[in-house]
């Protein structure tokens, strides 16, 4: 993989390291990133990674945009060599799939969709192969998810499901984006998925809701006192589906300062999880479950 | 003491210049538009140039002084009126105590800064005390100001004194049609080089769709785009990328339509390609443009992007040497 860099102005690098989508440019991606970050470069005011990019913001005052472009085409040579390892942890997100919420504001916007007589989810399941939507949630909280960027807005994670190519979900975003979404929406776009951190336009199909805040500037809620947004980049997720009960309970034990995700810390292997793929996965669930 | 606001005007807002260190988190940088004029008003009225001001957009707020400071409006020419009575702009005038400053209608430009001597002393959030709003982060309470607000000052610096003025020459406006200058880059290959050439050609205006995260143009041609097949994960539009990261100043345009500026609010990242950036040193005149004004896109190669931020900075340290 060789990387395509590119001034954004004065004051940005921009690198792409691959066009498509992968775990394999992710990993660059993310192992370029922490070579910059430990690198120390005068002049670097703000390091970015995304989904298979990054981009490096510098004063051009400190140090000349060609000695950056240096700089970085110099730590890709390391990152090549580097091993996807990563220590990271897992997390199981509560969804409650077909919420009224989510539903209420996709019928709010159906000119705007590609299929104004299907939900968002149902459309999904369709083009999707899916011969249910409880099929469809199925594949969709099935495999757990990485978290291969953080952006927009607010903290929200981009998460990229971890199976084989053939097996991943993909739904284009709506036709026109919606000038709605409520907080905490769990959505899908090209083939990723995410979770609005707070409300506000989105272009991404809706599935349901998450009870569970990730973004929270007052820092009240117990799990988001010592910094604001929840995710970074290189966590992996589980979706765990929930009913409207179980959905008000964790509403009300946030609210209540007790709600506390559960968690695991785990190592992962790119060249273990390529090698076998549904065995990497179920480890990570036995250390979820354990944890 | 604090300033009492009595109106709010349309969307004022508590800037200063910005928190650096969490785009990678989609939190923008922030701060002012137009950084040359917050930095203004704040050496006329003797603050620290980052100290906190109001960022008042096309109208002004109404606003009741409880304690003597000094003010000085700068950026858009929005007059300010001292129990009625016009007060120059970009000059710095005292207020008393159970005075009432108020604002004349807009002259030009978009956004006017009011510094008040000791600065807006609202509690910072991740070190800065700009607003912004969408992460409800800064500002009063994470929003804009409102009617009954109290906002605090700082304590009155020392050797402050009012009837400064930053000489008319060193005041910056866009010119008519604006230009703002523009790296080509990023995804500049995905259009044809008929697209390219016409980006440059074609007078563009701003669109209503023109805030602190980004200016939309419209009125010029729809870009041409380079055939492929969509990378996965990018999605099936040829303005699709696979989501990545946007520069501040970047220029993306969905669909090949209409051109987006992000600004200081930036989005972080999102799935659309962009064609280049506007360059530093033209950052501030975008929270100046309005509307409907017609603006053309520069093109420049890095050299003259580097000449004129240069440029910008001695622009500044003369404005810093005429108020010394």
């Amino acid at each position: 993989m060789s990387c395509r860099y590119t001034f954004g102005g004065d004051e940005h690098i921009f690198v792409e390291v691959d066009e498509a989508m992968s775990l394999e440019a992710f990993f660059t991606s993310l192992s370029m990133t922490n070579a910059v970050r430990e690198a120390k470069i005068k002049g670097v005011t703000e390091i970015c990674p995304a989904n298979a990019s990054f981009q490096i913001k510098f004063n051009p005052d400190e140090i000349h945009p060609d000695d950056m472009l240096a700089e970085l085409k110099r730590l890709e040579a390391t990152a090549d060599t580097a091993e996807a390892k990563l220590d990271t942890r897992i997390i199981e997100i509560p969804v409650y799939y077909q919420d009224p919420w989510t539903h209420e504001t996709l019928m709010r916007f159906r000119e705007r969709h590609q299929d104004p007589n299907a939900s968002d989810i149902e459309y999904a399941a369709r083009i999707n192969g899916y011969d249910s939507v409880q099929d469809f949630i199925k594949a969709h909280s099935g495999a757990p998810w990485f978290v291969s960027m953080v952006g927009f807005v607010s903290g929200l994670p981009f998460l990229y499901q971890m199976v084989d190519r053939p097996r991943q979900i993909q739904v284009p975003k709506y036709l026109r984006p919606r000038t709605d979404t409520p907080k905490l929406t769990v959505g899908y776009g090209g083939s990723f998925s995410c979770i609005y951190s707070v409300r506000g336009a989105g272009g991404y199909q809706m599935f349901g809701i998450t009870p569970m805040p990730i973004f929270d500037p007052e820092q009240k809620v117990s799990y988001l006192k010592d910094f604001m947004v929840f995710f970074k980049p290189g966590d992996i997720v589980k979706w765990k589906p929930i009913s409207r009960e179980e959905y008000d309970a964790d509403v009300a034990a946030v609210e209540a300062g007790t709600f506390m995700p559960r968690m695991a810390e785990v190592t992962f292997s790119l060249d273990d999880f390529n090698a076998d793929i549904d065995g990497t996965n179920a480890k990570l669930m036995e250390a979820l479950n354990a944890g | 003491m604090p300033v009492n606001v009595i109106s709010a005007g349309i969307a004022t807002t508590i800037q200063d210049l910005g928190r650096p260190g969490y785009y990678h988190l989609g939190i923008p940088l922030g701060g002012a538009m137009d950084r040359l004029a917050l930095r203004a008003a704040n050496m006329l009225v003797g603050n620290d140039e980052g100290a906190a001001a109001l960022e008042a957009v096309f109208v002004g707020p109404e606003l009741e002084f409880t304690e003597d400071a000094i003010v000085a409006v700068t950026g858009a020419e929005l007059p300010p009126k001292l129990d009625g009575q016009i007060q120059p702009t970009w000059t710095g005038f005292e207020v008393k105590a159970g005075q009432t400053l108020s604002f004349d209608f807009l002259k030009n430009g978009a956004r006017a800064y009011i510094a008040i001597s000791g600065g807006i002393d609202t509690p910072p959030a991740l070190g800065s005390r700009s607003t912004y709003a969408i992460g409800a982060l800064g500002g009063v309470e994470g929003r804009g100001i409102q009617p009954g607000d109290a906002l605090p000052l700082g304590a009155q610096p020392a050797g402050a004194s009012a009837g400064k003025s930053v000489p008319d020459e060193m005041r910056r406006m866009p010119g008519k049609p604006a230009e703002l200058r523009v790296l080509p880059g990023l995804y500049w290959h995905r259009i044809t080089e008929a697209a390219q050439k016409g980006f440059f050609e074609d007078t563009w205006k701003v669109a209503n769709e023109a805030d602190r995260m980004g200016y939309r143009f419209q009125g010029g041609r729809v870009l041409e785009f380079v055939d492929r097949e969509p990378p996965f994960g990018a999605g099936a539009d040829p303005s699709n990328i696979t989501d990545a990261c946007y520069p501040y100043g970047s220029v993306q345009v969905p669909s090949g339509t209409e051109p987006i500026v992000l600004h200081r609010d930036a989005v972080s990242g999102g799935g659309y390609f962009m064609i280049g950036t506007v360059i530093s040193a033209d950052m501030d005149l975008i929270g100046q443009l309005q509307p409907h004004t017609p603006t053309r896109f520069i093109k420049v190669d890095m050299d003259t992007a580097l000449a004129a931020r240069k440029e910008r900075a001695e622009a500044l340290d003369a404005i810093r040497q005429a108020l010394a």
